[in-house]
């Protein structure tokens, strides 16, 4: 019996194998530059196996621990997809450490092989051990450069992220003890059948739910939780900031997605419930992270911030799912779509940064003046991906935002879509001021800035995919309109 | 037989486009011409549209040359083009000014390559926008035409470049993002983004109330056209961008503004129309004396072209609100005449500047014996702007204001219209005054051997001057066409 569903966690295990094999070789072979393809393979690999499963009708496997459904998959190519972005845009990063490549390739699978358990998770304790499995990689990446800011940003993640970890198991011991049971659909069987019609009248499900929030509002650096994201983003190695920004807030979506809308997905009044708690603190999200990021003068810092205010319309598709109960999927499929675009659109902008950044060695604004002139190929791939952010055509970027914007109309959400929109308008100030540097400035020395092979190939990908995706979404709209029918909404 | 004769006209200048790109070392030569063809061929199609387009009253009310493919399935979007009698004036107009601004950029200089690219862009979306009949194609036209102008405005502009291109880029964004609230909102109620389709269905709705969907998508295009009070971008737009921005800026940007508050606006909502006119009519007219007023003022020749702008624009917003056949009809040969007077207007400016270095009123004096030529059509162009009989300026001035002292639909119309007229004579003090002190008084040494227009400028011009002659003695060739599409628009209304 067991056996038969070990196919259902394939992919895990070939991503750790190739992570423990990763660490292995790095003992016995000399040239470094082998390592990247190993961690690529192994993505690889574990993305074929992710493929073979596809098709398999939906299912609960392991005692009702993990779920297989084309939305887990959806994620899980999406979580290997950046691994392997961020692993071709480590590359010559990476060549820079005296010692430690092996590790931190396999901590980069690792931390993937977490947030890949994570997206399938269906219930309690091995959505807190997948988080934790891939939180504490984290903790390690972001202080790999050891210098003073790496160690401070690493420090701070490592405490602010313990301390979410904490609040969110408290949250979720409040739902065991409502409940007692762990498992998502069996919480949503029991918590149907409350006689309640509002949240107030059960402080016990009220607090958990908060409490669960509030810890994956960390993850997904929501307003209160982003306290942690300029520092960290600013200190992290490079690369591990483009894997933070997308891989684990991609994550951190899906789950919170599955969590609400599996166990309290029913009935009416609580799904409007938590909702509506999540389009309030969506509100101040965006604002804050727009208004924040107007000031930045640190290209790292400002992306930090704009990936606070990003958070923000994302959790408009949140809201807008949790509003719509049955008839969700346009709301779903936005955030899903919007999910996509934001991946390859910041990983996009941050490869470009790394690249850039290994030749000039600094992440002023100031010092990306004239970089059209300097590796015009880079500067006009960071600039597709900051017009992509912005949400300008012709991008993924515009098409994601009507997409979920047009989810939160259908239920309601008039306000929130007008309030969205007017910070898009803001975030164009900021985006722009990049874009104006590049294009406009005077180059500060006249010495090209050339980049690898892999970094090249990597931000040619992102692009290309976004401008395709910003031209002819349909393809990709099926696509997330079948990630979502599995959600069971 | 279907030759998607559109999506030609729309996208030959994207082919230009990539072709310009791709070009191993384009000499500055190559750009030139590749851009130069790309235009005239998008022309010169259009032209054909024109002459095939059916004017018989059995086409009246429907769309001419349509596309349409399913485009994004999940939300029912279609990429749907087509043009009628408000539309074709409209891409006739955008893309002789494709032709033109190409012309009056022969000598550009500094990093050619990227300026034409741009400019090609600029084209491209600005056609899409008048084609398109599907809302969120029309959206991402709208938005697209941001990026080329913030980048020709901000590299090749001159004087306070950069804060102009930031205020044009934040206004227009502003208005489109409660553009794009408007849209949505649109769909979310009649569950279509078909622009034919919406026009003349009866929209009701719990949801949202008409009028706020009304201002949703107005703002947009008041900010666009500009209607006072939202008009302080264009001052400063105009008067840094290069020549040729300028000349598609103030000639084929502006209409978009118009060009939706009738095809969304009016079509969608006419009754919401009725009753908020009066306000739109109140900014229509501030927009137009005002506008006059500060362009007196004004000692920067193209601030000045900029400022009267403003003022002729109030009377596109006013025919449109006016809401009768004969004003909308108006309103829309104003657009079209405006775009090829103030057009021709900015490019001689920019001619002006370029041989005297100076747009200042007070430096420049007695220019008319040292450029003959240019004289010649600055005052043409001047005078058509106030309105002299002959010229296209003088039909499409006296259409608007007939059709708006006669309407009935709207109370105090007559009023309105009397004071806006005062904005012709405005306009006469300001364009005779510049012309005078610009070209009439007595001739400075310093701008003695400044040279005239050469070839490819007075191709550029003359053919400007043709079209506001012949449109200005034959109106009809043009008025048969908008009637066509105006007429079911005015059903609407009901008047």
């Amino acid at each position: 019996m067991m056996m038969d569903q070990i196919r259902y966690i394939a992919p895990e295990l070939g991503l750790l194998c190739f992570a423990l094999l990763l660490v292995l070789v790095d003992l016995f072979i000399s040239n470094k530059r082998a390592l990247p393809f190993i961690a690529v393979i192994g993505a690889l690999v574990s993305a074929a196996f992710v493929l073979t499963l596809w098709s398999v009708p939906s299912v609960e496997a392991f005692n009702k621990m993990i779920a297989v459904d084309q939305f887990g998959l959806f994620f899980k190519l999406l979580i290997l997809a950046a691994t392997v972005l961020v692993v071709m845009a480590s590359h010559s990063y990476v060549l820079k450490f005296d010692k430690f490549q092996g590790e931190y390739y396999a901590l980069l699978m690792l931390s993937a092989l977490g947030l890949m358990l994570l997206v399938s998770a269906i219930n309690l304790i091995t959505i807190y051990v997948a988080l934790e499995l891939s939180s504490i990689s984290l903790y390690v990446l972001v202080s790999f450069l050891k210098d003073k800011q790496s160690s401070e940003a690493g420090l701070k993640y490592l405490i602010l992220g313990a301390v979410a970890s904490a609040i969110l198991l408290y949250g979720m011991a409040f739902v065991f003890g409502l409940t007692g049971n762990t498992c998502l659909p069996c919480i949503a069987d029991y918590v149907k059948g409350m006689p309640l019609t509002s949240l107030l009248q059960n402080p016990v499900l009220l607090i958990g739910l908060v409490l669960i929030i509030s810890g994956f509002g960390f993850k997904i650096a929501s307003v209160p939780f982003q306290m942690w994201v300029p520092d960290v983003y600013q200190g992290a190695p490079t690369p591990v900031t483009a894997y933070l920004s997308v891989a684990s807030k991609a994550a951190g979506f899906a789950v919170i997605a599955r969590i609400f809308m599996t166990a309290f997905g029913m009935p009416a009044w609580l799904h409007n419930e938590w909702a509506m708690i999540i389009a309030v603190l969506d509100a101040v999200t965006m604002t804050v992270g727009n208004l924040t990021a107007i000031v930045q003068t640190n290209v790292k810092r400002l992306l930090g911030y704009s990936s606070i205010a990003q958070a923000g319309y994302l959790m408009v598709g949140l809201a807008a799912m949790g509003m719509s109960s049955q008839s969700g999927n346009v709301a779903a499929g936005g955030l899903i779509f919007f999910l996509l675009s934001y991946t390859l659109t910041n990983l996009g902008a941050f490869i470009a940064i790394i690249a850039i950044s290994n030749k000039i060695n600094s992440d002023e604004i100031s010092d990306y003046a004239g970089m059209i002139k300097r590796s015009p190929l880079l500067a006009l791939g960071l600039t597709v991906c900051l017009i992509s952010l912005t949400g300008l055509p012709p991008t993924a970027g515009l098409i994601a935002k009507i997409y979920i914007f047009k989810g939160a109309i259908d239920q309601g959400l008039l306000w929130l879509v007008i309030i969205a929109v007017i910070n898009s308008v803001v975030s164009a100030y900021y985006y722009f001021k990049v874009v104006k540097a590049m294009w406009l400035g005077e180059p500060a020395s006249e010495e090209k800035v050339s980049s690898t092979w892999p970094e090249w190939v990597a931000l040619a990908a992102c692009c290309a995919i976004v401008v395709v995706m910003g031209i002819l979404p349909g393809a990709f709209i099926n696509l997330t309109q079948t990630a979502v029918k599995m959600l069971g909404i | 037989m279907n030759l998607n004769l559109l999506s030609w006209i729309v996208f030959l200048p994207v082919i230009g486009l990539i072709v310009i790109a791709l070009w191993p070392r384009a000499s500055q030569k190559t750009v030139k011409w590749i851009a130069l063809i790309a235009a005239l061929a998008s022309f010169i199609i259009s032209l054909y549209v024109f002459f095939m387009f059916d004017r018989s009253g059995a086409a009246i009310g429907h769309m001419q040359f349509e596309e349409k493919v399913l485009w994004i399935p999940a939300v029912n979007s279609y990429y749907h083009l087509g043009v009628d009698g408000l539309s074709l004036p409209l891409v006739i107009l955008m893309t002789f000014l494709g032709v033109v601004s190409v012309l009056i950029s022969w000598k550009i200089q500094l990093r050619p390559k990227e300026y034409f690219c741009w400019i090609l862009l600029l084209e491209s979306s600005i056609l899409g926008v008048f084609t398109s009949l599907d809302l969120i194609l029309f959206f991402l036209f709208w938005e697209v035409e941001l990026i080329p102008m913030y980048f020709l405005i901000n590299i090749w502009g001159s004087g306070r470049k950069e804060y102009a291109a930031y205020k044009y880029l934040i206004y227009t964004l502003v208005g489109s993002a409660f553009m794009l609230a408007g849209i949505l909102s649109t769909y979310f109620i009649t569950h279509t983004f078909d622009m034919t389709a919406l026009a003349g269905i009866s929209i009701t709705s719990s949801f949202i109330p008409l009028t706020v969907l009304f201002f949703l998508l107005v703002i947009g295009f008041c900010i666009k056209l500009p209607v006072f009070p939202f008009h302080t971008w264009l001052p400063d737009a105009h008067t840094n961008a290069p020549t040729a921005a300028s000349v598609i800026l103030a000639g084929a940007l502006l209409k978009m503004g118009g060009y939706g508050m009738i095809r969304l606006c009016v079509s969608m909502l006419p009754q919401v129309a009725v009753q908020y006119a009066p306000i739109m009519c109140i900014l229509a007219v501030i927009g137009i004396i005002y506008g006059a007023a500060v362009t007196l003022r004004q000692t920067d020749l193209k601030r000045l072209i900029a400022y009267s702008s403003v003022s002729h624009m109030g009377y596109v917003l006013l025919g449109i609100f006016a809401l009768t056949q004969v004003s909308l009809a108006g309103a829309a040969l104003q657009m079209f005449s405006h775009g090829v007077i103030t057009g021709l207007l900015f490019a001689m400016v920019g001619l002006v500047y370029d041989k005297t270095h100076t747009r200042d009123l007070n430096n420049l004096s007695g220019l008319a014996r040292q450029m003959p030529v240019i004289v010649v059509v600055f005052s043409i162009a001047g005078l058509a702007s106030l309105g002299l009989p002959g010229t296209v300026g003088f039909a499409a001035e006296f259409i608007t204001f007939a059709g708006s002292f006669s309407s009935t639909v709207i109370a105090g119309m007559k009023i309105f219209t009397l004071i806006a007229v005062l904005g012709v004579v405005l306009t006469s003090g300001y364009i005779l005054w510049m012309l005078q002190r610009v070209f009439y008084q007595y001739p400075l040494d310093k701008y003695n051997g400044v040279g005239d227009a050469d070839l490819v400028e007075k191709i550029a011009t003359f053919s400007f001057v043709v079209v506001i002659m012949l449109v200005g003695i034959y109106p009809a060739i043009l008025t048969n066409v908008i009637n066509m599409g105006i007429e079911p628009i005015a059903k609407l209304i009901g008047m």
